[in-house]
């Protein structure tokens, strides 16, 4: 099944049917194309309907919670090129929800997607979806084909003056290009590199013109906010941190999979839905928003409500929503070693910093786990962050150094066993039986 | 203007700047990789960071634009800190082979390191290599050391036009590469290795030969194309060991060409000619200066005695200095010779006695740069005059609009507005259909002479583009000024500047195009043109500096004229079998490295220039032996005890720019014929080919654009010969040669492209007219 369990449905009240309510008339009949149709046949302004997400205090779901209608209100009005752009380029370890929401509810980000042109005046749009999620590509492709077919898009949409098309574009699984000035390059045929900011998006885009990028769950919010106006969806939430929020829950919980909760939800009460943890063993740290998050021990994520504000202030980022539980069996180490190798692997290369620091990085995480770690190796680590951090175009060097600093600061004396003792501290038979893959014992 | 502070130290700079244009304003240095000023920023290397108030993190001085108010600390704790770590990270995979390295004492990140860097490093794990590439004969790789500033990416991308390298990869393997089985063949390749700010690009010819503190330096004029680029010619030993360009913003710029910067490479080539030579009863013998000289003024005295000065025929390479110049001409004159003449490979001499000034660019260099409607006529732009290329390479990125007429559709790597392309024949009605166009659109009357001319819909395009603009120019190509009809494509050009309310101008071929006339190396009265003295053969020739066969229209007909003739005394610094074959006398000169003088370039810019080394072997520069061939002949007005006492008496002192600088003439008749009647040729120069010294440089002559000549042909032409590409052709009119076929989609019907300037075409005699072509 789709969705395991819900409070406040919105994002998810399509993904009952599983496989089976994607489609354009399942949409329709979940009340879908409605707020569009009411915007274009009411010829809302565009500063009402931008005013309109303002007052939900919707907050870009990709990650960096930066508020979507000022985001909006940025593109200038009078240039007579403009993009839509929504990132579905979903490769932050540990998050999935994009992909589910345009598997089961392709339409929701279509609809929102086809609003915030009108928003902005924007008549062409691309969703740049990750390359190693391809059938829900194929998804979309299809979905893009309904709505076309029903007058959603293309020229004067539903009789009306607007004309907005909408295109898919799937990467090839490269990290980097989730970043939005990367994701703008690849799609232009380059390399995927960030570029320097600023100039900004709003400002100069794709193709050099102004352009607006969302995540897609930020689109799939839009008519939902809509529908029940700006005010409400805030009310779900808490202030300043509006509606409802998927979040992905992976890791040693005993049902793992997207969550849709509003925000300011308790982490109990989200551990809870997820089944508890797996075996009834003990909560060791959470990841809060996806790898680069810092990680948080568990006494701390246990006093936290899952919004952008309380995780802030526990010292880690609400993210992309991608929680990943970790339970006593975990080698810390091993977790940073691996979470390591993945920004030294996604590097782009560009940056000196990023480009020689995260090498470095993994190089000590991985002598530290395999038994040639030095006492001096923790400093050497803290220091390599500091600089590292702010100090490159894009905040990939900052996402490489969150985990390591975070890994060592929560979880220091752990790290410090592995270089006294050549080993780890968690017994490896624990360890194989915590991972599910092995059976306690079995060498 | 913004007003800002950097280091306490307040300034006012215009808005847009960055943070380190202002600083350099100020002469504050923040050290930097990646960031050049003739390159668009990439904020990559990160070694700019500053502190930035109000600013959280540091920010890239290169990229950071100014903000009135603004207050920049650039070397506050949090700046060093942050300049200090990455430099950290950029020596942590740098193999620090400074000692091996042929960077070293010159390198960027050598120089920083030592303000920056720690003197141990933290590093302890292992360092990346990265396996070095074949960039071809010019430049040489060690991608280990590359710090990935995409400088050279940039450069091939932006400046030469055409992105032959890019990065590979990414993260810590990323690495600078071409592509896969290309090396970089752009005609400007070289400056890639001044912009690497470490050891990865280094020039392949220099290559472990010399370390840069051992090398003396001598600021130097390029002796090849008409901008006469500034150089550094850098000497070990009295030996020229490497050429760097000197920046002038309003020349070269920054940058070299290929030909400018590995040229030098022929100036050690065995066939330098370092002894007097005299041929006597067929064989070659080396003498001392004195027999030499006396020779030859004995034999130029008979000549002239016996026959008439006429019967003696002077040819300069345009390549010549001015001194050399003034003094042959004087000589020749001297001998009561009019028949003296610096334009080899021209072929149109009528617009002589007609000239209202010596014909020039018709603007400063630096003013191409701020034309905003250009028709460049009869030109290989690309190949020709490369720096200029880039120039209006940057302009049409910046809207100018450029556009092309000519006989061959070469790829200029820049964004062209319109192109007229057509067989040589007809480019002189082409011209002349774009000039009626213009007069149409201006509402004005055209010459009387171009009233049956009808403009198409190429025409109009090209007129309608250069009259919707405020500063247009026409320029005239080496192909132009080499065409038979060269008097009346300048006089068009000329009229269509004039309805422009523009320029126009010649783009020189050679260092000294604008010279040869100042120092009065051209026929007056009944002196003969080069064409003409070749073609009529002479008793006695004297030639300086130049290989008439290759270098002159004719080759063919100038080997047979210098063959036949009873006496050729020939200064050169290279000796060849040809050479060997129709010379009396040979005497060594020094090539420009070796001598002192003058180039006045295209813009009528005089460069004087001092020897960077000694003369090689008995070698002496060709002034002195001038001045002792006219006090042997007892000649008056030879009393010159420097080359700048011979530059004093042309120019009347030193100007910065020549007198008399005008491209007009009055009564030259227009000649818009164009029946040819049969396969036309379009010869090239190429760049490697174009002059002795270039000829000589083996680097150069292993590059991309030193392929053999081809016969050149469009698919209709040889699908019409029933030949594919690679077959082999016979060609030529008396003598032929047999050459590959090639396919060269851009050429216009019914005409082929051989290029001239080398043996192998040596034998199809002129540079234009009609060539058979048929199946081998």
């Amino acid at each position: 099944m789709a969705l395991i369990d819900t409070i406040n449905p919105l994002l998810t009240t399509g993904w009952s049917k599983g496989d089976d309510g994607w489609s354009l008339k399942d949409y329709e009949a979940r009340g879908g194309y409605k707020q569009l149709r009411r915007v274009l046949e009411s010829k809302m302004t565009q500063d009402d309907l931008i005013a309109e997400v303002k007052k939900s205090v919707l907050r870009g779901r990709g990650g960096a919670g930066f508020p979507t209608g000022l985001k909006w209100s940025f593109m200038p009005k009078a240039a007579p090129e403009k993009y839509v752009v929504c990132n579905t380029d979903e490769g932050e370890p540990g998050t999935f929800k994009d992909r589910d929401l345009l598997r089961f509810d392709p339409h929701s980000t279509i609809e929102g997607m086809i609003i915030a042109g009108y928003a902005v005046g924007a008549k062409l749009g691309y969703n740049y979806i990750h390359g190693e999620i391809f059938e829900i590509y194929q998804r979309f492709e299809a979905a893009l084909d309904q709505a076309r077919a029903a007058g959603y898009l293309g020229n004067n949409i539903l009789g009306s003056d607007f004309s907005f098309d909408l295109f898919a574009h799937h990467g090839w699984g490269a990290y980097i290009c989730g970043e939005e000035t990367g994701l703008l390059e690849s799609i232009e045929g380059k390399k995927g590199q960030p570029r320097y900011k600023p100039p900004f998006p709003a400002n100069f885009g794709l193709y050099g013109k102004p352009t607006t990028i969302n995540n897609t769950e930020t689109f799939a919010a839009i008519p939902f906010i809509l529908g029940m106006g700006g005010e409400a969806y805030l009310n779900l939430g808490k202030p300043n941190n509006g509606g409802t929020k998927l979040f992905s829950i992976s890791g040693h919980v005993n049902r793992p999979g997207n969550y849709e909760v509003p925000m300011g939800t308790p982490f109990a009460k989200l551990l809870e839905m997820a089944g508890g943890m797996r075996g009834g063993r003990k909560l060791k740290a959470v990841i809060p928003g996806g790898s680069s998050a810092p990680v948080l021990p568990a006494d701390v994520i246990m006093d936290c409500t899952m919004d952008y504000d309380s995780i802030a202030k526990a010292g880690s980022m609400l993210g992309s929503g991608a929680v990943i539980v970790m339970d006593e069996t975990v080698c810390m180490v091993k977790a940073l070693e691996r979470l390591a190798y993945f920004y030294f692997e996604e590097s782009c290369g560009q940056c000196t910093p990023c480009r020689e620091g995260s090498g470095w990085l993994y190089r000590v995480v991985h002598r530290i786990e395999h038994g040639e770690g030095r006492p001096e190796d923790l400093d050497l680590l803290n220091r390599v962050t500091d600089n590292m951090m702010g100090k490159t175009i894009c905040a990939l060097a900052d996402a490489a150094a969150f985990p390591v600093r975070s890994f060592i600061k929560h979880f220091q004396s752990e790290f410090e066993y592995h270089i006294n003792n050549k080993k780890c501290l968690v017994d490896p038979d624990v360890q194989r039986a915590g991972s599910g893959f092995f059976k306690a014992g079995a060498a | 203007m913004v007003e800002i502070e950097i280091d306490g130290k307040t300034l006012q700079v215009a808005e847009g700047s960055t943070i380190i244009e202002a600083a350099h304003q100020l002469g504050t240095y923040i050290p930097h990789f990646c960031y050049h000023k003739k390159l668009s920023i990439a904020a990559n290397c990160r070694m700019c960071l500053v502190q930035v108030e109000k600013a959280p993190k540091p920010m890239p001085a290169c990229a950071t634009p100014v903000a009135n108010g603004m207050k920049v600390f650039t070397h506050s704790d949090l700046a060093v800190k942050a300049q200090k770590a990455v430099m950290e990270f950029l020596l942590i995979n740098h193999p620090l082979d400074c000692p091996i390295c042929d960077q070293g004492g010159e390198c960027q990140l050598q120089d920083l390191a030592v303000g920056y860097g720690e003197s141990a490093s933290k590093y302890e794990e292992e360092k990346r290599v990265v396996p070095d590439k074949d960039l071809g004969p010019l430049v040489s790789t060690d991608m280990t050391r590359c710090i990935n500033c995409t400088r050279c990416i940039r450069f091939t991308a932006e400046i030469a036009g055409f992105m032959e390298l890019g990065q590979s990869y990414r993260g810590e393997r990323a690495e600078v590469m071409p592509f896969i089985g290309k090396t970089v063949d752009t005609e400007l390749s070289g400056n890639i290795i001044d912009l690497c700010p470490v050891g990865a690009l280094t020039s392949k010819p220099f290559r472990f030969s010399a370390r840069t503190w051992e090398l003396s330096r001598r600021k130097s004029v390029s002796p090849h194309d008409g901008l006469g680029s500034n150089l550094i010619v850098q000497t070990k030993h009295d030996k020229v060991m490497r050429v760097l360009p000197l920046e002038n913003e309003d020349i070269n710029e920054c940058w070299l060409t290929d030909k400018e910067r590995f040229s030098y490479q022929g100036l050690n080539s065995p066939e330098r000619l370092t002894k007097p030579m005299v041929k006597q009863g067929g064989e070659w013998k080396e003498v001392d200066w004195s027999v030499a000289l006396d020779y030859a003024a004995h034999a130029l005295r008979d000549v002239a005695k016996t026959h008439g000065g006429a019967a003696i025929g002077g040819l300069l390479s345009p390549h010549a200095t001015l001194e050399e110049m003034y003094l042959a001409q004087k000589l020749m004159r001297g001998l009561g010779s009019e028949n003296i003449d610096f334009r080899l490979r021209q072929s149109d001499f009528s617009a002589d006695g007609k000239r209202k000034g010596t014909p020039w660019l018709g603007m400063k260099i630096d003013d191409i740069s701020r034309l905003d409607r250009v028709l460049v006529v009869g030109s290989f732009l690309r190949k020709d005059h490369p720096l200029i290329a880039q120039r209006l390479r940057q302009s049409a990125k910046k809207g100018a609009q450029i556009s092309v007429l000519h006989s061959a559709d070469d790829d200029l790597l820049i964004k062209l507005q319109a192109r007229a392309i057509a067989a040589p024949s007809q480019l002189p009605a082409q011209l002349a259909e774009i000039v009626k166009a213009v007069a149409e659109l201006k509402g004005v009357a055209a010459d009387a002479a171009l009233a049956n001319v009808g403009a198409g819909d190429t025409a109009k395009k090209i007129a309608a583009s250069l009259v919707s603009g405020s500063n247009a120019a026409v320029l005239l190509g080496n192909f132009a000024q080499q065409h038979p009809q060269a008097a009346t494509l300048s006089a068009l050009a000329q009229q269509l500047a004039g309805l422009l309310g523009g320029k126009s101008g010649f783009l020189g071929e050679a260092a000294n195009s604008v010279g040869g006339y100042v120092a009065k190396a051209v026929p007056s009265g009944a002196g003969l043109s080069a064409a003409a003295m070749l073609k009529d053969p002479r008793q006695a020739y004297v030639v300086v500096g130049a290989e008439a066969e290759l270098d002159c229209a004719d080759g063919a007909q100038a080997l047979a004229a210098l063959r036949k003739a009873a006496v050729t005394v020939v200064l050169s610094s290279f000796k060849s079998q040809a050479m060997l074959d129709y010379a009396a006398v040979l005497l060594p000169v020094s090539p420009f490295s070796e001598t002192s003088g003058t180039f006045v370039n295209t813009e009528g810019r005089v460069q004087s220039f001092y020897a960077a080394a000694k003369p090689l072997g008995e070698t002496r520069p060709a002034w002195k032996v001038l001045r002792v061939l006219g006090n042997l002949l007892e000649l008056n007005g030879f009393d010159f005890n420097s080359s700048e006492d011979v530059r004093a008496e042309v120019l009347g002192g030193q100007p910065e720019f020549v007198a008399g600088l005008d491209n007009g003439s009055d009564g030259v008749k227009l000649n818009l014929a164009s029946s040819a009647g049969g396969i036309e040729r379009v010869a090239d120069v190429p760049i490697h080919f174009a002059d002795p010294l270039v000829r000589r440089s083996l680097p150069l002559q292993h590059a991309a654009d030193s392929a053999t000549p081809a016969a050149r042909l469009n698919a209709e032409m040889l699908a019409k010969l029933g030949v594919a590409a690679g077959d082999k052709l016979k060609v030529g009119a008396g003598d032929t040669v047999i050459l590959a076929a090639q396919l060269e989609a851009g050429l216009p019907d019914g005409v082929v492209r051989v290029a001239a300037a080398h043996a192998a075409t040596l034998a199809l005699g002129p540079m234009s007219g009609v060539l058979s072509v048929e199946k081998a």
